[in-house]
């Protein structure tokens, strides 16, 4: 095995893993505000509301990634009306393309798995905030979101893992992330075996981290848990 | 309205190209998920088996193939089976750079991907069988094959289903990573007839609505064959 070459492709992918994480940050912050959007909607009594929730997230569930992509990065620039709107000198950008699709793409798996969360609220809770007179706000502030964040968290995670896979599409508009700069190699090299096992190991790692992560939020958010693992050690 | 002729099937139409290319995006989907469904099992067995070996060997390959980006293990098998492929073309003489065939590059990959998932769905199914009907096989003195023929498979595909609806609609979505290499099935004719016309939002968003169309149909044959199955399961949580 050649350790040079290993070393020099491993400090080739990881100058990239900057790209990869701000990719991943923005792209599940926008689509995390988005999410609370879409559950709002899609829970709303209005059936226009709500009609239009469920589309946003069967076109975005049900289409691959790299077509939504595609669609926003080269669809969008052929009309001349967004050629000379504001928003052009965004939507020329291959990285805020990225962004835009990834985040709107993940904000419909995110809002089915919010949804999934709320509806796993005991109703009993509910009535009984509501018999103690909490207001609606304080409602889902202290019994709802909390209950349903705690819930929604395992899910997310896997969604949080498949977005750091969904990042890799990026390198397709010519964005220069870990896959991007991994490809760069093998097509110079043809050394394929060696640099995809440096940049699986570099999303592995990541992967890795993010489930941690989130498992760690979840202990902290179950501290009543915690309290029975004691009692029954 | 200028686009339906672009659209359809005359002299000027993309219509058949598309229609191949759904076609297309249909045989890589089926061929990975059977390919798949192979790998899967095996996995499976390897997951349930005694052996600390097997059962690392099917752990690491459900974290590498599900952690990793589809798009890296596609360049892996297209780039690294053209290099073998190559390699071994050397031995007989033939020198030169030989591609594999775009289709069996990605058959291979996507199939290598969705069996990392259906290893997981077959392992659930395996463990909703309740262990008494496998102590009662064994108690009839059925021989393992038999068990396996008899008790076991016919509820794992029962239970695997609703998870296999799910693994569908992620292999044909993953199928769109495909046309890296070339291939021509929907994402790529797509591509095509966009950048021959110029008109990519539109090409675009046909093929967009061409997968939708697809996920959708999958998703309403999963649920007629769950609810075809069902009938012979009447009781339990979950079943309709």
């Amino acid at each position: 095995m050649d350790f040079g070459f290993l070393a020099s492709t491993m400090g080739q992918l990881l100058a990239a893993l900057p790209v990869t994480l701000e990719l991943f940050v923005l792209a599940i912050s926008f689509g995390f505000v988005l999410a609370l959007g879409l559950v709002w909607l899609r829970l709303s009594r209005n059936p226009f509301c709500s009609a239009f929730a469920r589309f946003y997230i069967f076109v975005f569930r049900g289409s691959p990634l790299l077509i939504q992509l595609f669609l926003i990065y080269y669809g969008l620039g052929q009309f001349s009306a967004i050629r000379h709107s504001a928003a052009w000198p965004l939507l020329r950008d291959p990285f805020c393309c990225a962004v835009l699709s990834l985040s709107l793409c993940t904000a419909a798996y995110t809002a089915e798995i919010f949804r999934g969360g709320l509806l796993a609220v005991p109703n009993g809770q509910i009535e009984a905030g509501l018999a103690c007179g909490m207001s609606r706000f304080t409602l889902f502030r202290r019994i709802i979101a909390p209950i349903a964040l705690r819930q929604a968290l395992p899910a997310y995670s896997t969604e949080l893992v498949l977005m750091i896979k969904s990042t890799s599409l990026a390198s397709l508009v010519t964005v220069w992330d870990i896959t991007g700069v991994a490809q760069q190699i093998i097509s110079e090299t043809y050394r394929t075996m060696e640099v995809f096992l440096c940049a699986a190991l570099i999303y592995l790692l990541l992967g890795f981290a993010v489930i941690r992560l989130v498992g760690w939020l979840e202990y902290l958010l179950s501290p009543h848990q915690a309290y029975t693992r004691k009692a029954a050690s | 309205m200028g686009f339906l002729p672009i659209l359809g099937f005359g002299p000027q139409g993309w219509g058949h190209l598309l229609a191949d290319a759904t076609l297309m995006t249909l045989a890589v989907t089926l061929a990975a998920l059977a390919l798949g469904a192979a790998i899967g099992a095996a996995l499976t067995a390897a997951k349930l088996s005694r052996s600390v070996g097997l059962r690392l060997t099917a752990d690491i390959y459900g974290t590498v193939f599900r952690g990793v980006p589809e798009l890296l293990i596609i360049y892996l098998i297209y780039f690294g089976g053209s290099s073998l492929v190559s390699v071994i073309a050397g031995l007989f003489g033939i020198t030169g750079f030989l591609g594999l065939p775009a289709f069996l590059a990605g058959v291979v990959a996507v199939g290598i991907i969705s069996a990392a998932y259906q290893a997981e769905v077959f392992r659930g199914a395996f463990m909703a069988i309740s262990k008494g009907e496998i102590e009662a096989a064994t108690a009839y003195g059925m021989s393992r094959l038999l068990r396996l023929r008899r008790i076991i498979v016919p509820q794992i595909w029962r239970f695997a289903l609703p998870g296999l609806g799910n693994v569908f609609q992620l292999t044909l979505k993953d199928s769109a990573l495909v046309s890296v290499t070339g291939l021509v099935e929907l994402m790529r004719g797509a591509q095509i007839a966009g950048g021959s016309t110029h008109l990519y939002f539109l090409f675009y968003i046909t093929g967009g609505v061409l997968y939708l169309v697809l996920t959708s149909l999958s998703g309403q044959a999963f649920r007629f064959a769950e609810a075809r199955v069902s009938r012979s399961f009447p009781r339990g949580i979950g079943r309709g």
